[in-house]
């Protein structure tokens, strides 16, 4: 299997926090690789270090074989990856389906005077992008709320519309940030079928978890990061069985 | 006449043009949280472009209607405006994006400031007297007059309103516009090109303000280099009634504000007229007996609704009528 993302060394310091220390690993194509760790581990860090949000002190991020220029999101989008947030975060006062229209903009012309003109490449690209936002709210199973506001969908929807929306920008890799979080058994039942369908379409999931039994059950390989340091990386059998780990979610064990 | 119909007629067109420049001011705080004071200045460069190109047009004796006259103003003064409310957000405001709030809302002043001495250079400090070259014919309607500059007006400002409308809730680029007011980082993450986004909603606001400029210059007949300073503190008002940060929220309020000054500058004096109160008349029998009335407050004081507008939803409903949640905003 061909690698698609290859982090090396990354390193982000808050004040006096090391929250990610030399963490270096390698995601590839069209696996579900899981991230988990205790609370505070520094996942959610390295997301938004890898999307972005947070410039790193350390490290670099190959991409699909080119050095992954971080610190912009755009630009990262613009590469191919795209994630979700563990606080859901949609545009509240907006349709699901405007939410989706919203992550079209990575891969589309953004012309002022086009839109304002209504030139016919204008109004087609703005049909196409309608379009696919209606066949991703398909997908992921909420087609039937496309014109209510995101705010009033159930926190379930809100989760999948999330997914919409990353969707919309055609990434190569989804990142998942505890997209779990707060679910009932049905809904994660449910999620897990999702994340399996996206694979099964060819795409590669970052998955950060804390449900155990999800990532246990879902990913095809799994990092375990502690105080910012990775302690493990390998398939879910290998590394359920690791002492570190083990170590790591239940204190120092008597033995 | 009927004062009650021609105050509120009076009242739709001013608060037409309210509506106009305080959808200037609520986009940009929209996207930016900034409230861009320098807004008014830029509504009364557009009366002063319009102005001059009016004159030079009317100087040069060419046999053209009024109306394209009129319009050849408002066409020379959009481009002017954008282009200034563009400079204003590039030159001012950008570079304060990460400062503290209080940083670009001082900027902000200085920029009016700024302006206003720009117009007091170019066109003087004498008030310019639009050429009254439009035929003012009056309407009568349900004994009142409407005038065609006000159906002009009123008609002309439903026209933008609803275009804007359209273009924030029907367009990709509008989308984008409310993508970044609700969360500019996120919008990011999608794509949106979010200096883009704010130099265009600054662009818009400015084209807008221009013709209100235009509306407001041709309504009353003059231009001043200071009439930007009340006019936009009133539109201001007029976006913090509706709700700053609400499209549909400035043009209520703008509307709002327009229909309390004006019946409320229509019935001041009566209101106010101390010959109707017993004890006041028995006080002042020598000059109510002489004059009929003894007015307390007139209608010029007009300009005082506004900001009591402003200050009891300040008081009693900071978010406005249609209010975002603001502080979740802060």
């Amino acid at each position: 299997m061909t690698v698609l993302l290859e982090a090396r060394t990354i390193s982000k310091k808050f004040g006096g926090v090391q929250a990610l220390k030399d963490v270096s690993l390698t995601i590839r194509r069209s696996e579900i690789y899981g991230l988990i760790g205790p609370n505070g581990a520094g996942k959610t860090t390295f997301f938004n270090v890898l999307t972005g949000l947070y410039a790193r002190d350390a490290g670099e991020v190959m991409f699909a074989g080119k050095p992954l220029e971080l610190g912009s999101p755009h630009q990262v989008a613009q590469a191919g990856i795209a994630r979700t947030f563990q606080n859901i975060r949609l545009f509240g006062n907006m349709t699901a389906l405007e939410n989706v229209m919203v992550g079209r903009h990575v891969r589309t012309q953004a012309g002022v005077f086009g839109a304002i003109l209504r030139t016919a490449a204008q109004r087609a690209e703005e049909a196409a992008i309608r379009r696919r936002a209606e066949e991703l709210l398909h997908y992921v199973g909420i087609a039937h709320r496309a014109g209510d506001l995101a705010r009033h969908l159930s926190y379930g929807d809100q989760r999948r519309l999330e997914i919409a929306r990353a969707l919309a920008t055609e990434p190569q890799l989804l990142a998942l940030d505890e997209p779990a979080a707060g679910m009932n058994a049905t809904e994660t039942a449910a999620l897990r079928e999702l994340v399996e369908g996206l694979r099964a379409d060819g795409l590669t999931v970052l998955l950060i978890e804390h449900d155990v039994k999800l990532v246990m059950g879902l990913c095809d390989r799994v990092a375990v990061l502690d105080y910012g340091e990775k302690i493990a990386e390998d398939v879910p059998a290998v590394v359920r069985a690791d002492p570190k780990v083990i170590e790591a979610y239940l204190g120092t064990s008597a033995h | 006449m009927d004062i009650l119909l021609q105050q509120i007629i009076n009242g739709l067109t001013t608060g037409s043009v309210y509506a106009i420049v305080a959808l200037g001011y609520t986009m940009v705080y929209g996207v930016i949280q900034l409230i861009n004071f320098a807004h008014g200045e830029v509504v009364m460069i557009g009366a002063m472009v319009a102005f001059s190109v009016i004159m030079a047009v009317v100087g040069m004796g060419l046999p053209l209607p009024p109306v394209v006259i009129v319009l050849g103003g408002v066409l020379a003064a959009i481009p002017v405006c954008m282009a200034i409310g563009y400079l204003l957000e590039r030159v001012a405001y950008r570079p304060l994006r990460h400062a503290p709030r209080l940083a670009p809302l001082i900027t902000a002043i200085g920029m009016s400031i700024v302006l206003q001495h720009l117009a007091l250079l170019i066109w003087g400090r004498d008030p310019r007297a639009f050429p009254q070259i439009m035929e003012n014919t009056s309407h009568a309607i349900g004994g009142a007059a409407i005038s065609s500059v006000q159906i002009a007006i009123i008609l002309l400002s439903v026209a933008m309103m609803a275009g804007l409308t359209w273009f924030v809730y029907r367009t990709k680029f509008g989308i984008a516009i409310r993508a970044t007011a609700e969360d500019v980082r996120v919008a990011a993450l999608m794509g949106v090109d979010a200096n883009r986004v704010i130099a265009v909603t600054f662009v818009i606001a400015a084209a807008l303000g221009a013709v209100a400029g235009v509306m407001v210059g041709t309504y009353y007949g003059i231009a001043h280099y200071t009439m930007g300073f009340i006019l936009g503190l009133k539109a201001f008002s007029a976006a913090v009634l509706g709700g700053i940060g609400n499209l549909a929220g400035a043009m209520l309020g703008g509307i709002l504000l327009g229909l309390v000054e004006a019946l409320g500058a229509g019935y001041i004096g009566e209101f106010t007229d101390l010959c109707q109160w017993p004890v006041a008349r028995d006080l002042l029998a020598e000059r109510c007996m002489a004059d009929g009335h003894v007015v307390l407050f007139g209608s010029n004081y007009q300009d005082v609704f506004a900001f009591l507008v402003l200050i009891l939803v300040l008081v009693f409903r900071p978010s406005g009528l249609l209010g975002e949640r603001v502080s979740e905003r802060a």
